[in-house]
């Protein structure tokens, strides 16, 4: 049932690179990060990959497979033309340091500007209450699992190096949802959405969408939620009058969070 | 390369190795008790293997049954690991377990419900309730997200893709640990009082396993070469569902969830065999017919648990029996049904990641068949010998939490007790680790001589000319444990066994690297390998030892448990280069929880 893949792998480091040719045997229900386990045992002990569970689960190989972002643990071969050339690249979007694995800090660095879930106190048993329909929104966010592949997709950064500074990229702002529809969290984060994360830059052509590989609609249900969040704060009339009567603490709703870095 | 002078050095109070479950939450701890923390991990920060715990995390909060409370849960916890747990370290999981999930709460998780709106809570094996606080079927990802976000909201110091390969000690305490950043190549020292290991487990010796890369048994061996023992090694659990096809997906886990919500096993006769294993010891509270097993789920008063819900050595051995006995599924698994018992929207919203994970790697639709599962390679119960209130080992100032310390779990560790045992116990082992900084009055120091050694080591497979290849290394020695230490076991295949681990403990020595030290993952295994050698021979010679069945550990030649085993832990302490494995008597309970085993 096996038969002989064709690859073409990127190889290089942060001063160039090439696409390096690979033949290599494969199986039946095989992935793409099986092949390149298989060049790594047997042609290139040093092939620089990144990967952890193999399950789709942790989100550690992501990279460009023939142009598109995937996981490299959930891109069956089969879905693969027989003798069609499979060509693995890193993802485009973060510097490159060996081969496929890129340098992704600047996702760790966003993440330590997004400010803290800051929780209503708790009844006087010792519990929150909760209904299920009011997490389950929380929840579809919170099944990222990092995996990138919409910061690498998202056009606003891809090409802009410029533009990291002042943009956060799809996976925050699922972070921005997710704390401003928690629940129990206290803080108002628009003006933080718009300000720092940059929100407004996104024009929603939805391709972190199509390349999430847990299915979260995070345009629909994270980006455009937001973005109407921001708006209403902005152009609400009663918050505009608010404004001009009271001073800032003594407005009568929540408040932006300090952060860290303020 | 090798001069100390170049090498980056840090000093901190207390430094974390490893950032899973247990990592995570003692950083979190030793940072709280006034501590300046490093958490240094293998990987990126969130992506450790505790992303893959599936089920929930088991805690007696009593949300769904208010009849469950901590001496239930303890209970419960002791007899799945056949009286072989540390009583001690049993009750304060028991006691503290729904604390550190209201905690988790308070940082921002969110669980699924109750109708009341409280924490929702399921079944699991070995949990005489409904017990499991749970987020679908992706509890893991949910903590470890949970627990990363806090740290980073903290400010702690996180070293990723960063692997430590050495602890150093001043002669009386842990002093440092060295390691060396993957991206790079280049060397780090860290000076600290206080080093909690939380690595994790072994399962990457092991052909079919549900473990991740990073399950090298860094922290065991790491232990081990500090002069601390490792108690109850022979223990390794084989969850009983694995996937089995296709082959490159074989081991990976398949929740435990999909028959704590009715999920049941049929062999290839389409009979539910578990049935024919219901052991003597759980006979009493164990269903003895479908339709009381079936009628449990709604009514647990009145009917017993169904078989399928027995502890997880239970089951994987029936499903090895079966299999063995021809009964099995054409790739050689038992079927697990699900599709026939519930409607297709309820399985998808129970158990997401499960429907999503056979529908794109094995193409089966399991809202409409049945998956076809066999035990995989999960969890080694043995581990850092530690003391159960602060997690310290015999090596002061070096502690151990999660999966990488032993005790907890006895024989057999049911599901759901990891994800608490990562919260209890990484709290515990963080907090004691800060205060025993605190109260050392000079700071660790590190010598060069100790530095320029470890440099030396790290470097080795680059100046070697030999002919072995790390890859081939690991493969050979993943078939020797599967094949010759595995879910059944014998004297002879286990002498076999030690005798083909010198073999490759010879091949290691002539073991070469291509290419230089940037990203390179030859290099990387190969050091590796030694971690997994060294914890592999204390598995087989702890297993050699132990003529008895129990738990995870099961003797074809011994196959009844025998109650002389009951109070005896074997310790496994490295002599030299030869691991000694030695006999001490089993930490006996108090009265007052001894009683708990008396009532029904």
């Amino acid at each position: 049932m096996g038969y002989d893949l064709n690859m073409k792998v990127w190889r290089g480091d942060a001063t160039g690179g090439e696409l390096v040719p690979y033949t290599v045997p494969v199986e039946e229900g095989e992935v793409v990060l099986d092949a390149l386990h298989r060049i790594q045992a047997t042609q290139s002990g040093d092939l620089a990959v990144r990967w952890n569970c193999k399950a789709g689960k942790c989100g550690s190989c992501s990279a460009e497979i023939n142009g598109k972002p995937r996981l490299t643990c959930m891109t069956r071969l089969s879905t693969f033309e027989r003798g069609e050339t499979v060509t693995v690249t890193p993802m485009r979007t973060f510097p490159i340091i060996r081969d496929l694995v890129t340098d992704v800090s600047y996702n760790f660095k966003v993440a330590e500007t997004i400010p803290a879930f800051a929780p209503e106190k708790r009844r006087d048993d010792g519990t929150y209450r909760m209904q299920q329909e009011d997490v389950e929104r929380g929840q579809e966010f919170r099944k990222c699992i990092e995996c990138f592949l919409c910061q690498d997709v998202c056009h606003v950064i891809r090409d802009h190096e410029e533009n990291k500074q002042a943009f956060s990229g799809p996976r925050f702002f699922l972070r921005y949802a997710e704390l401003e529809m928690h629940p129990l969290d206290t803080n108002d984060h628009r003006k933080l959405a718009q300000e720092r994360a940059g929100i407004g830059l996104c024009n929603i052509t939805k391709c972190c969408t199509e390349v999430c590989p847990e299915g979260i609609k995070i345009t629909d249900n994270a980006i455009i939620p937001v973005k109407e969040r921001v708006v209403d704060r902005s152009f609400d009339p009663v918050t505009w009058l608010g404004r001009k009567i009271f001073r800032r603490d003594q407005l009568p709703e929540s408040q932006t969070p300090t952060l860290p870095q303020d | 390369m090798t001069d100390p002078s170049s090498i980056e050095r840090h000093t901190f109070d207390v430094v974390v190795v490893g950032a899973g479950g247990a990592g995570l939450r003692a950083a979190i701890a030793a940072h709280d008790a006034g501590a300046k923390v490093a958490l240094v991990c293998k990987s990126l920060l969130g992506k450790a293997h505790t992303v893959m715990a599936e089920g929930g995390i088991a805690a007696a909060m009593g949300n769904v049954w208010s009849e469950d409370n901590w001496k239930v849960h303890f209970r419960d916890t002791m007899r799945g690991g056949k009286m072989l747990n540390h009583w001690r370290m049993a009750q304060l999981h028991a006691q503290e377990a729904p604390e550190r999930v209201h905690e988790l709460e308070e940082w921002g998780a969110l669980f699924d419900r109750t109708p009341d709106g409280l924490i929702s809570q399921r079944d699991f094996g070995g949990h005489r309730y409904a017990r499991l606080a749970h987020v679908g079927d992706r509890t893991g990802l949910e903590l470890i997200r949970t627990l990363q976000q806090r740290a980073v909201a903290l400010g702690i110091s996180v070293f990723m893709e960063c692997t430590i390969t050495k602890l150093f000690s001043d002669g009386e305490r842990v002093s440092g640990a060295f390691g060396y950043w993957r991206e790079s190549g280049r060397f780090i020292v860290f000076e600290a009082p206080s080093v909690v290991l939380a690595t994790g487990g072994i399962g990457k010796s092991y052909k079919v396993t549900s473990n991740s890369w990073e399950y090298t048994g860094d922290g065991h061996a790491l232990a081990l070469a500090a002069g601390a023992d490792l108690v109850n090694m022979e223990f390794v659990q084989f969850h009983p569902t694995g996937m089995v096809w296709p082959p490159s997906v074989k081991g990976i886990l398949v929740t435990e969830s999909v028959r704590g919500d009715g999920g049941v096993l049929r062999n290839s006769e389409g009979r539910r065999f578990m049935f024919d294993y219901i052991p003597e010891f759980f006979k009493a509270e164990t269903a003895d017919t479908e339709e009381e097993a079936d009628r449990w789920y709604n009514d647990k008063t009145n009917n017993r648990r169904p078989p399928e819900l027995l502890p997880r050595d239970e089951v994987a051995r029936a499903i090895n029996a079966e299999v063995k006995a021809g009964r099995g599924t054409p790739h050689g698994g038992v079927y697990l049904d699900i599709a026939s018992r519930h409607p297709a929207e309820y399985i998808k919203r129970r158990l997401p990641s499960m429907y999503h994970q056979f529908k794109e790697l094995a193409d089966v639709d399991i809202t409409a068949e049945p998956m076809e599962v066999g035990p995989t390679c999960h969890y080694v119960m043995g581990g850092v010998a530690v003391d159960p209130d602060t997690g310290e080992s015999d090596v002061p100032g070096l502690y151990a939490a999660g999966e990488v310390a032993g005790g907890m779990h006895g024989s057999n560790r049911l599901g759901g007790n990891s994800l608490s045992d990562l919260l209890v116990f990484g709290r515990r082992a963080g907090l004691n680790a800060a205060y025993a900084a605190a109260r050392k009055r000079e700071r660790a120091s590190v010598s060069d001589d100790d530095v320029r050694a470890a440099a030396e080591h790290a470097l080795a497979p680059f100046s070697s000319t030999g002919d072995e290849n790390p890859y081939s290394v690991q493969h050979d020695l993943q078939e020797v444990m599967h094949s010759l230490v595995g879910i059944i076991r014998t004297a002879e295949e286990m002498q076999q066994a030690l005798d083909k681990l010198t073999e490759l403990r010879k091949r290691t020595a002539r073991m070469s690297v291509e290419g230089h030290r940037q990203y390179n993952p030859g290099w990387h295994l190969a050091l590796d390998l030694h971690n997994m050698l060294l914890v592999s021979e204390c598995i087989a010679r702890a297993a050699l030892e132990r003529t008895e069945s129990r738990g995870g550990h099961t003797r074809d030649d011994y196959p009844a448990t025998d109650d002389t085993w009951g109070t005896i832990n074997l310790l496994c302490r490295l002599d030299g280069d030869s691991v000694n494995v030695r006999q001490v008597p089993l930490p006996s309970m108090p009265d007052e929880l001894r009683a708990l085993f008396d009532e029904k």
